[in-house]
């Protein structure tokens, strides 16, 4: 899947760029699903050596094996696949506290995958400016609702229905850093009852 | 002059002679009561009567940030300088008093920082003094390299090393000793921050060496005052004020707008805090830039220019004040 042009939106929306080998101590690449495509890329433009200092933590999603075997044959240091977020979690944190500065943190994928990993990254130290990240694959969005808190994955319509609380929400563009998700607003607040028609946003 | 910080009315309270060529002095606030509090890292610049010439240096605060007692600054004497720190070493005594402007920082810790790792070369350790009192309070976590001439010349080496053991680690440059800089960055734990104060050749070494090993820019911090150059006297025109000001050999432009009356606002006097950025009207000749605040764009688009340490040569320069 090749790459979204986000329409221009409020300054706490999150915006990607495209990934760049720079200098470092070590390479840090989290993606998932179409993120690898990304890493990919990026490997085109660079020789045998970075690989060496590299550790890549891909979670394939939907993708299955379509690149797994691919980012693999990259010759990584490093090469851990796992079969979602919440699985690589500890071992993202665990490298993160193993490296040193200097180390180049790379995040490529869903914007639920940047969002939480950056989060870990800024914990550990790094400054949000010195994290690349490009999106790929599914712009399905990782949602807070703002009355009971719960997260809800892969949202693609506005509104949802929260998937704890069940009340239909509609799809902001803020964001929280912290817990890494747009905020979900109660749709019928005003007027309960009044829900409009779901649109199909995202894919 | 009414352009830099508030002003302060301080009597000097000691004058210390530390080494060869640096003096210590203390600052209590003239009819008692307590000084502004800072955080490390911060500067003053002390107002100095020395005939009818005024002069202001920024010196850093070195004394611990939480003392509202007193400041303590530390001048390097300068035989090859304007005059600023031969006069604080030669006309400065005990109990008399002075002007010194309200703290500015302008070299601050970023306390979202896991680790302070400091950097000082010569005088530059004046600033990481009130830090070290400031992280030490807070229970931080730091260190120190420090690289001096010889041992006689190490400013409060030994003092530092027995206040903070195990944290200071002090290089002579003459038995050879030099900071392992790509050997020290390369283990730095993530979260880590650098701090840099010395001169302008260690400055730019720790910049590049950081960056080619990957450090995020955001963690990499320095100061370095200049001290204004001198040169070719020359004239400048004020459009605002309306006035034509002669701009002496061993003058800043700063010092000549201010000796004429002209409200010109600055912080730093050292061409790194940006205050006195001026702009400029109309001009024939040459900038002589020597700010590290504007950016080359600017330096060649001879729109602006930085008082407090750039000069003008050639026919007509006039200036936005
Ligand atoms: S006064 Fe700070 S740059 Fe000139």
């Amino acid at each position: 899947m090749s790459k979204t042009e986000f329409p221009p939106s409020i300054k706490s929306r999150p915006v990607y760029g495209e990934l760049e080998a720079r200098p470092g101590g070590g390479h840090l690449m989290i993606a998932d699903a179409e993120g690898a495509e990304a890493i990919l890329d990026l490997a085109k433009t660079v020789d045998k050596d970075f690989w060496a200092k590299a550790h890549i933590i891909y979670i394939p999603k939907k993708t299955g094996t379509k690149y797994s075997s691919q980012l693999e044959a990259l010759g990584a240091g490093q090469y851990y696949c796992g079969p979602s977020y919440e699985a690589a979690q500890s071992r993202i944190r665990r490298a993160l506290q193993d490296c040193h500065m200097g180390t180049q943190v790379y995040l490529t994928g869903t914007e639920s995958l940047m969002g939480q990993a950056m989060y870990e990254a800024t914990s550990a130290g790094i400054p949000h400016t010195a994290i690349q990240t490009e999106h790929r694959g599914s712009t399905a969005r990782r949602m807070q609702c703002v009355h009971c808190k719960g997260i809800t994955e892969d949202v693609t319509t506005d509104p949802f229905e929260c998937s704890h609380c069940g009340l239909s929400l509609f799809v902001r563009d803020h964001y929280s850093r912290r817990i890494a998700a747009f905020q979900g607003v109660r749709v019928d607040a005003e007027d309960p009852g009044n829900i409009p028609e779901k649109v199909e946003l995202f894919k | 002059m009414s352009a830099g910080t508030a002003k302060l009315n301080v009597t000097v309270a000691e004058v210390k002679p530390i080494n060869d060529l640096v003096t210590r002095f203390k600052f209590v606030r003239t009819g008692g009561g307590g000084l502004p509090t800072f955080s490390g890292g911060a500067h003053t610049v002390v107002e100095m009567q020395d005939g009818d010439i005024t002069r202001l240096n920024a010196y850093s605060l070195m004394s611990n940030p939480a003392d509202r007692g007193a400041y303590t600054i530390s001048v390097r004497r300068d035989d090859q300088g304007r005059g600023g720190s031969k006069f604080m070493h030669s006309k400065v005594k005990e109990g008399m008093e002075m002007v010194i402007s309200n703290p500015v920082n302008l070299f601050s810790l970023d306390l979202r920082a896991k680790k302070h790792l400091m950097l000082a070369g010569g005088i530059g350790i004046t600033p990481f003094m009130a830090q070290m009192h400031q992280l030490a309070m807070m229970g931080g976590r730091f260190e120190l390299h420090y690289s001096v001439r010889t041992a006689s010349l190490g400013t409060y080496a030994k003092e530092l090393t027995e206040r903070y053991p195990g944290k200071v680690h002090v290089y002579h440059d003459d038995q050879k000793e030099a900071i392992d800089l790509p050997a020290l960055l390369a283990n730095q734990p993530l979260g880590t921050h650098v701090y840099v104060c010395g001169p302008k050749g260690m400055i730019n070494w720790v910049h590049g060496t950081a960056s080619e090993m990957g450090w995020p820019r955001e963690a990499v911090h320095s100061e370095e005052f200049l001290a204004p150059a001198s040169g070719k006297p020359f004239e400048v025109k004020c459009a605002v004020s309306n006035k034509v000001v002669q701009v002496g050999e061993h003058q800043s432009l700063l010092e000549a707008l201010e000796a004429a009356g002209i409200d010109a606002p600055y912080l730093c006097r050292g061409g790194a805090c940006g205050q006195c950025e001026t702009n400029v009207i109309g001009y024939d000749g040459k900038f002589l830039h020597h700010d590290h605040w504007l950016t080359d764009e600017q330096k060649a688009g001879g729109k602006h220019i930085m008082p407090c340490v750039s000069r003008f040569e050639g026919k007509t320069l006039v200036l936005d004040r």
